[in-house]
This record gives C-alpha cells, structure tokens and sequence, in this order.
C-alpha cells in the first residue's frame, strides 16, 4: 500500500479543495474525492479539511465514521463490495465473494496483505434487475458470474486502472418493462416550465393541488400542500440570514435521489433516461414556491451518473432552461447542484438527507420544526422523491384534470414499481395507482407460484400469497417502489433475517431503541438461524418490534421490526421450523467459547469440551 | 423479578411457609424448604452477605435447610426447592456447576452483580485471553512459571464471563455487590412467602 | 391566564416556547430522561422521557407544550418501555457498577433504580472499548458513554472547545475527541471545564477523586432520581 507523505497529502488535496470552495456544505463532496485518491482518509488530511472549512476536527472524523464509503485506515487500491441484498442473495451473492475472495486470496472485510484488494459487502446498490451486483471503487459492476469475476481478478491482479476496465461489466440497462404516462410519453424539455410561466405560479399550485399528486417517497404526503408551506413560510432568522438572494428569505427545493431502500430502482432509471423531466419538475416547483436554488442529492451508488447528469444541467443553462432569467423571464432564476451521498441509508429520510447535504453525519433532526419551514441552513426547503418532481412536470404541462383521471380517487397518477427477485422480467413496470398485486405478478412472470412479495422494501409490508389481489395505492398498500418476489421453497426467515442485519447495519445511532434495538433483532435472528432459538427468542423479538415502532426517533427504527414481526404473523411455520429446541439455549456456543482456551493451552480432553 | 416476570413465569410453586410471617417458630419441620448456594466466578462477597443477616438466621434454619452449598461442605446439589447462585460463568466447570443447579432446583436465583452481569470478573472481557494467559502465566509479575498448564484438571476459561442467565434460565435476579442482608433478607422472606419478591429503594443497589 | 397541559391528570402550566418535558420539570413532575439536562437545549437521543400525547409517543423533552394537549406519562406500559431502553443502554456498553467510581451518584444507575431493574435482562455485548487516561486530570472511559452528548453540547456551546464529537454510526458510534492523536491528553479539555462535569455516567470522571463521598452520602443512596431532579423528598 502507497504511504501518503504530509506534503503529499498537501498537494492532493490544495486542488480539490480549491475547487469546492470554503462553503463547510462541501465537506462530504470533498471527502469522498480524497477517498477516491487516496483509498481513505488519513489523518493529516483531516487536519487541513478542518482548518480549510474552519471546522473542528472532530467534526471532520465524525463525519468519516458515519458513511459506508468514507475511512480511516486504508481500504485497498480496489475496493469490492458486493451488494448484500436479499435478491443479490439469491443469485448467489455469498458463493461468488467467497469465490473472489479464494482467488484474490483475501478474506471478506479484510484489506490484502499486499494492500491491493479488500473485498466486502454494502446495502443493497440499486441493481436488483440486474444481480448479483456490487461496486468496484464507487462504480456498479452488474450481472457478476464465475466467467465474469475470473475476469476481474484478473484486471485486479495487473493492477489494471478501473477506468480502463471493459465496458461491458459495467452496462446497467433501463429494464422498462411498462410504460404509462412517464416513461410511455415524450416529454419535450421546457414544455411544463413555459405552461407554468403561461399559467402563473400560484395557479400551478392550484393544478397540483387539484391533481391530488401524493408523494413518491414513501410518507405519501400531499406534495401541494408541502409546497405552499414552503412558500408561506417564514424562516427564522437565527444567527442572521444565511443566504439569502435578492433580499428575498431564501428557499430550497430538494430532490431526494438517495433510493436507498433495498428493491428499489425505479429513481436509477427516471434520472438514466429521464433527467429533464426530473429536473424539469423541480424548476416548476422552484417558481412555484420561489426558490432559486436546487439540489440533487444523489446516492453515492449512483456516481456513475453524476457525469451525464451535469451534461443535462449544462445542456438546460444553454438551452434558457436554468440558471439566471429563465426563458427570458426576469424575476425567475433558479439553478441546481449535484451532491453525492456515501453510503448510508438514513440519509434518504430528509432531515439527515439536509443535515448531510450540510456535510454532516446524517442524522434525522428533532421535528417539529419541519424542512418547509426551516431545513437547508435553517431555510424553508422543500424535500421530494425524484419520481414525485417527475409527475410535477407532467402536471404543469398538461394539468391537474388530466392527472387525476390516471389511478384511484385517493391515489392520482401512477407508480413506477420496480420488480426483482422469482421473475422472468425483472425490471420497471408503470401502472396507474389501483393496480393489483396478482396483475404484476402475471405481467412479470413471477416463477412458479410466488409465495409471499415484500412490497415496498424492508420498511414496507411482506404479504403473503393469500393477500394478492391488494391493491398498489395508498389506501391499501401504499409503496415506495419496490416488489420483490419470492417464489414457493424460499427460506423466508433468511429473507426477514437479511433485512434485520439491513437495519442495524444502517442504523444512524442516534437514539437508544434503534441502535441498541436493531442489534438485539439481528443477534437474535442469529441466533435462530443457527439453531438455538427457542419459544422465548420469538417473545422478544415481538417485544422488540414494540419497542423500535414506538421509540424510535425517525422512521428507520419504527419500521426497523416490520419485516420479522411481518414474518412471525404471516408465516408462523417458518420460523417455528427453526425451532430446534422450546426449552432454554445458552445466549452463546458454550464449546465454541472455549476453543481460544483450547488453542492456548493446547487441551482436547473432555474437560476442555462443553 | 416484575421485569423479569414474562421471561420466566415462576416455573413450580414453592412449598408455603404459612401465613403471616415467614420465619415464625411455627414453620413446618417437616416441609423444610431446602436451599443450595454456590458460588462460581464471584469473590464469595454474596455468601458472607448472606451470613449479614445476623440473628434472623437463626429464624430462618427453623424454616430452611441447606443442600450443596460453602456453608455445609454438601458437594453435589440434590433436589431442591430454591438455588442461589453467586458469581458468573468464565469456565467449563462452572456451566457443569450451574446446570447440575439448574436441573435440581424448581427455583434459580441470581445473586450478585456478577451473576447478573459478570461483575468484576468481567474486566477482563476487554482483554485477549492469550494475552491474560501471557500476563499471568509467562511475564514477570505474574506467576513467572514461563509455561502455560495444560492440566485437565483445571478449568478451561472462556473467551469471556457471562452471567449466569446466558448459559441457563434464571428465574430471579437480586443485584448488589454484595447485596445487603436486609435485601437478602427481604428477597428470601418474600420468596418463601409465595409473594413477588420486591425490593424496597435503599436496598436495591447494584454496587 | 396562562396555557396548561395535562400530564397524568394533572393540569399543568406552560409558557410559549416550553417543552413538555420543561413544563412538567417546573411543576415538580418527573419524566424520566437521561440526555436531557435543563441547561442545553434540548437533544432527544435517549428516548427515557418518551410520553403519549394524544395517542402517539413523543420524545417530550424536545415536543414543544401546546394547549389542551393530553400527556401520559407515568404509566405501565410506558414504565416498562422505559425500563427496556435502560437495560439496551446497560448492554451495549460495560457497566461494571461496582468498579466505577461514579456509582452512588450516577444517573444512569439512578434510573435503573427507579424503574425497578433487577437484570440487565438482555444479553451483554461486552463491547471492545477504549478508555483513555492521557489527560491530567480527566479520566475518559468509552464503556460508560452512552452518547447523549452532553459533553459534546457543552463542550461546544459553554466552553467554547469542541473537545468531544461522535463518530461511527449505529451500534459502532463511538465518542471521538478533538485531536489527531485520538487522545484527550492533546486536546485544550480543562478540569474546570463544563464538558467534564456533565456526564450523567462515569464516562468522564476527574481524577483523584473517586469514591470522595462514603456509600450512604452519596447523591442517589436515599433519594431516588425523581425527587433529586424534581426538588422533592428532601424534607
Ligand atoms: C429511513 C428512511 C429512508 C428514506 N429514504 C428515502 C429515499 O431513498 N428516497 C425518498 O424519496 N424518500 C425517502 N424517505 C422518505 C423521505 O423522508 C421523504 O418523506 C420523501 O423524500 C418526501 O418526498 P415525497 O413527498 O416526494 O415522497 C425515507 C424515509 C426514511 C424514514
Ligand atoms: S430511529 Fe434509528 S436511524 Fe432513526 S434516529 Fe434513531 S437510531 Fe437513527
Ligand atoms: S456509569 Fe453508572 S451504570 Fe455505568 S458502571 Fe458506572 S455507576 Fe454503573
Ligand atoms: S461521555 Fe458522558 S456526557 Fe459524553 S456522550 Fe458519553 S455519556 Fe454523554
Ligand atoms: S460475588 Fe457477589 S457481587 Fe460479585
Ligand atoms: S431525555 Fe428526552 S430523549 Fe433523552
């Protein structure tokens, strides 16, 4: 591994730091650069982010600590990490590390003694159509096979640079399976802004208020009614005004593009090949709520489309679409910025999605107050799903009539659903709200009989083959997204347990119930998977559950517990097969505890054996 | 104890001391509640706690008797009514005490913050086991015997002490280090009343 | 004529800009809380003082008071939850209470008293953690942190210092201080600062003073942690 020198580590980074400026906000952006040169973060290189930002160090080290992508300690020259989501699972994902790890001769989560390779797993990377995936420094590797990962190990060993690797490892396909009135229809860019501008902002308003629009992101808050909060709201003024424009308070419009929930890629494919509708959508909601200012933040899973993405803003400042005096319209300028998130789930709930894009550790803020009235630097800012910006456009150009015939009455539009696992065609599928879950499962040819769907990822629901004719919708099951399919013989325990050890490794920490809570759920699925679970493991896990629903300071602790409590309901057999004894089991192998004794003392009596 | 009371429903009713107070001349002679104690990775603090309770003892041998335990030289626990149990788990032999315990007593309690959280004995959960094995057995300061024992006769130590409440079931906890006599005093008269043992504010200490 | 609240049936009154939790403090009313301390403002991380206003659960140090609301507190199951929360923050850390100079006086232990713990009912984690002796005269010890960052509040809005920050994420968070060495010997930390006297735990301890006060004189030896931070029981 490379020594970094201190004036070295000085020259690396006096460019880049050059080049985000003084703002503290850029600190994350700037870290994840020097990880990227560097391999992590070392320690002198902390002492001049902080003194070039006016920060305190420690606030730099927690910042590192916080996000998967960030370290301390050297991570190797390349950097391989798997997508540990239940549907890369299925595929095989445990047996092609192991396999890697064989022929790399490393061992999972460790760094090679060479200091060339570490090998690990990550959250889900938004590739479920496409697995088993994983990220090789940042960049997503799809469709990983023995033929493909001899391949790698090859490019590794020659210390080929990533860059130069062969594109086809690193192809991601849209998948679109169904289209309906966002991916079906062209869209041509600046048709919604001139309609707003036609129309006037405070009757844009009124058209997303009448089309009923309903956020994509999960919550389903009604996006009208968040707007106009925005607008009428007044940011405090707390230490001075920050940055304000035109002496005007200044607001914020935020698209949420962290897509973190695992199943889910539908935000992947709208931001590949639909970034003008996206982007489109926000500049609406910019006039509409008076904001000059917009950010991106973008998961760092998919760095791979921070290029093309700033192609399409570059292409919209040139084409009058952004920037100042929008379509020529003086009092209108609005531009938007690309953040990068590093790796960590919680930042897609947006109070730690602010607190991030401030360069902080993400951690969800006390509420009330909300974002609308003071979120980015204390500013009312307005935080949406990027297919929630994209149904925005399309009501701005074509009206909120139009809109609210799509769908059900309490659920306008349509849902991009974003289909995985026990299917023939996986991929994205649009459908006008009301859907049923049988529908989907015919039209993606769903394997055999499926057995059980979890809708809306990990925090959603697990329904069970008797409940298939739900509806998608927010009066029935409402969905961020995602639909992964299991089919008949699927161990669900291991999927209720991949999604426990999803949760704690997420956990932001911060308060007591989930970060203690979400360990205790995962040790003990452990501790059933491995066979010594008993009738009173299932007891605390339910007692748990309780705890994480109604502790929790935000909602990934509050729906931390939904897939095992879902599970313990839906499919009692499955878990009670588990069940090897009813009676007590010690909390840990007591034979095992002892073989570090046996090893020291070199003992193998009887009296060394439990 | 209430907290603890969905985890382990009290397993077998306890023969009743009869009414009023538990340790009343009156009691039985026949239906002698039989009591074990052992102590495992503890200081024997508990036990020497347990004698604190002064003169009431003399009262309570009216009403209990003692199987395995320090204070009878009984070395293997027959069918009791209630075990004690004083320090937590750091060997093998320990979890063959502790089970023997278990498989005789209707009752299992867990005396003492090390029962209960490994105590002191604990410390050393923070350290490498080779390099305790080092310090004591091979480095200067220690033992100095440069070799480490491979006797089976001594008892192979874990990883880490556990409380006792990780390798078997245990109905009640009475923290303290020592608790004092008036806890104990107030857990056993409860106990052997048939009542949910409580402890009043001053006696509850976990230090 | 001044706005009230309902805590446990009992009407209590609230200024404009009062938390629940502020509310029921000046009134004599105590909700059990960890990471709240009067003096900083409000952080939430602990979850103890978790009440039911209408029908859903709040963190009542940080929800602000509004009138009519109707607040339940000091009720089984909310006990019990509580009771939950103290034993998660016994396990994930190592609280070998009679090893620790800060016990008689800590509040942590004070709580576990007042909600009835007998066991740490849960399985230990036995966490690997550092503790840190490289200052004159302050003893850090991370197995007793239970992150309410009280030190890291005061350090920063008191001292002026920024000593202490949190670093990690979930079960691996971890307190970090204000120097490249790691250690708080480098850092600018002072005895006489107000970060070394705020920790509820035995985390942060000044040293040569342990165990200064007899067992029987201590803080919570007879005063359970509800009358010493509500004033009460010292009659
Ligand atoms: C743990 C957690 C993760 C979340 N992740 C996302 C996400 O990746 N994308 C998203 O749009 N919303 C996510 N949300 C919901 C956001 O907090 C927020 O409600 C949403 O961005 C609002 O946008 P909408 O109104 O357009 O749905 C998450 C929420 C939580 C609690
Ligand atoms: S619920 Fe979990 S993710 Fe949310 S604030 Fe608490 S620890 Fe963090
Ligand atoms: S900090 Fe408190 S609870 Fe922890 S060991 Fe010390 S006295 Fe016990
Ligand atoms: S050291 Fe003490 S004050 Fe600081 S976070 Fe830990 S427990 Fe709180
Ligand atoms: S032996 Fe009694 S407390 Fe440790
Ligand atoms: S006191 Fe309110 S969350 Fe800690």
């Amino acid at each position: 591994m490379k020594q970094f020198e201190f004036p070295e580590i000085s020259r690396i980074l006096t460019p880049i730091l050059a080049r985000h400026g003084g703002d503290a906000s850029r600190l994350l952006q700037v870290l994840l650069e020097v990880q990227d040169v560097c391999h992590f973060i070392p320690s002198e290189a902390i002492d001049l982010i902080a003194a070039h930002f006016g920060v305190p160090r420690v606030n730099v080290e927690g910042v590192v600590g916080f996000y998967s992508f960030l370290s301390t300690r050297p991570v190797g020259e390349y950097r391989l990490l798997f997508s540990g989501n239940i549907t890369d699972q299925m595929l095989g994902k445990d047996e092609l590390m192991q396999y890697l790890c064989n022929k790399l001769w490393v061992e999972p989560g460790k760094v090679s003694e060479d200091g060339l390779v570490s090998i690990g797993s990550t959250s889900c990377t938004g590739m479920c159509d496409q697995g088993p995936a994983a990220l090789i420094n940042g960049w997503p590797l799809t469709k990983l096979d023995h033929n493909r990962l001899d391949l790698i190990a090859e490019l590794i060993r020659s210390r080929k640079p990533v860059a130069d690797w062969p594109a086809m490892l690193f192809e991601v396909v849209d998948n679109i399976h169904r289209g309906d009135v966002l991916l079906g229809q062209p869209f041509e860019p600046g048709a919604a802004i001139r309609a707003t501008l036609a129309r006037g902002a405070k009757e844009t308003l009124v058209e997303v208020d009448k089309s009923n629009l309903r956020g994509r992101g999960g919550a389903g808050f009604k996006t009208a009614s968040k707007w106009s909060l925005c607008h009428a709201a007044i940011a405090e003024e707390d230490g001075g005004v920050i940055c304000d424009v035109g002496g005007h308070p200044e607001r914020f419009i935020v698209c949420n593009a962290d897509e973190g929930e695992p199943g889910t890629f539908k935000d992947r494919v709208l931001l590949n090949s639909y970034a003008d509708l996206v982007f489109e959508g926000m500049t609406v909601g910019a006039r509409v709520v008076g904001a000059s200012k917009g950010f991106l933040y973008l998961r760092g899973e998919y760095r791979y489309l921070l290029q093309q993405l700033e192609a399409v803003l570059k292409r919209r400042r040139e084409a009058g679409l952004l920037g100042e005096t929008i379509l020529g319209q003086a009092d209108f300028s609005f531009d938007i910025e690309i953040h990068l998130g590093a790796g960590a789930y919680i930042c897609g709930e947006e109070s730690a999605l602010i607190e991030s894009l401030e360069g902080k550790r993400g951690r969800p803020r006390n509420r009330p107050p909300f974002p609308v009235t003071s979120g980015y630097k204390g500013r009312p800012t307005v935080v949406d799903n990027v297919e929630t910006f994209a149904c925005a456009a399309k009501i701005a150009e074509k009206g909120a009539a139009w809109f609210a015939a799509i769908g059900t009455a309490q659920s306008t539009g349509t849902k991009l659903i974003s289909v995985s696992g026990d299917v023939a065609r996986p991929g994205i599928y649009e459908y006008p709200f009301g859907v049923t879950v049988s529908q989907i499962l015919d039209d993606c040819g769903a394997e055999g009989r499926p057995y059980a769907v979890q809708v809306s990822g990990p925090s959603g629901t697990t329904i069970s083959w008797k409940e298939f004719d739900r509806k998608i919708a927010f009066e029935d099951l409402p969905t961020a997204g995602a639909l992964m399919v299991f089919r008949r013989k699927r161990d669900l325990f291991q999927v209720a347990q991949n999604f426990a050890d999803f949760f704690a490794h997420e956990s932001c920490g911060f308060c007591t119930p989930c970060r203690v809570g979400t360990e205790l759920q995962k040790k003990i699925m452990s501790k059933i998977a491995s066979g010594y679970g008993t009738a009173s493991d299932l007891e605390e896990l339910k007692r748990l559950g309780h705890i994480l629903k109604t502790m929790s300071h935000c909602g990934l602790g509050s729906s931390a517990a939904n897939p095992v409590l879902d599970i313990l309901e839906k499919f009692p057999d499955m878990v009670e097969s588990k069940l090897k004894a009813f009676a007590f089991k010690p909390a840990f192998d007591l034979d095992g505890a002892l073989a570090t004794a046996r090893t020291i003392t070199g003992r193998d009596d009887d009296w060394a054996h439990l | 104890m209430s907290e603890q009371s969905d985890r382990s429903p009290h397993p077998i009713p306890l023969p009743q001391a009869g009414e009023g107070e538990a340790v009343s001349p009156a009691g039985d002679a026949l239906k002698k509640i039989r009591i074990a104690t052992c102590s495992l990775a503890g200081c024997f603090g508990c036990h020497m706690s347990f004698l604190d309770i002064d003169e009431r003892l003399f009262g309570l041998i009216e009403l209990v008797e003692f199987d395995r335990s320090p204070l009878t030289d009984i070395k293997r626990c027959g069918p009791c009514d209630v075990g004690i149990v004083e320090g937590g788990v750091c060997n093998a032999e320990n979890v063959h005490v502790l089970k023997e315990f278990r498989k005789n007593c209707k009752v299992l309690v867990a005396i003492g913050a090390c029962a209960i959280n490994g105590g002191v004995p604990a410390m050393r959960n923070n350290i490498d086991l080779w390099d305790c094995f080092q310090e004591v057995y091979c480095y200067e300061g220690g033992l100095e015997c440069g070799q480490i024992p491979n006797d089976p006769e001594l008892p192979l130590p874990f990883d880490k002490v556990h409380p006792i409440s990780e390798v078997v079931k245990v109905d009640y906890f009475l923290p303290g280090c020592p608790p004092s006599g008036d806890a104990i005093w107030k857990f056993l008269t409860d106990l052997l009343n048939g009542r949910e043992p409580k402890l009043d504010y001053e006696q509850l200490h976990f230090d | 004529m001044s706005k009230t609240i309902t805590i446990d049936e009992l009407a209590v009154p609230f200024k404009e800009g009062q938390t629940i939790m502020d509310a029921a403090l000046a009134a004599g009313v105590y909700i059990p809380h960890l990471c709240h301390n009067p003096e900083f403002k409000p952080h939430g991380s602990c979850k103890l003082c978790t009440v039911n206003v209408n029908g859903r659960n709040v963190a009542s140090c940080t929800l602000p008071a509004v009138e009519g609301q109707q607040v339940l507190s000091d009720i089984e199951e909310l006990n019990a939850d509580r009771l939950a929360l103290t034993q998660m923050l016994f396990v994930e850390g190592n609280h070998l209470c009679p090893a620790c100079e800060k016990t008689g006086n800590c509040q942590l232990q004070a709580v576990a008293y007042y909600l009835g713990m007998m066991s740490p009912h849960y399985n230990h984690f036995y966490p690997q953690r550092e503790a840190d002796a490289s200052h004159h005269d302050v003893m850090l010890d991370r197995n007793r942190c239970i992150y309410c960052e009280l030190c890291v509040r005061a350090s920063r809005e008191v001292d002026g210092k920024n000593v202490f920050g949190l670093s990690g994420r979930g079960i691996k968070t971890l307190l970090v201080v204000n120097s490249a060495s790691g250690l708080l010997g480098d850092t600018d930390l002072a005895v006489t600062d107000k970060a070394v006297q705020v920790c509820p735990t035995g985390a942060i301890l000044i040293k040569r003073h342990g165990y200064a006060v007899p067992i029987g004189q201590r803080v919570f030896d007879h005063i359970t942690i509800k009358d010493v931070q509500t004033g009460g029981g010292d009659e």
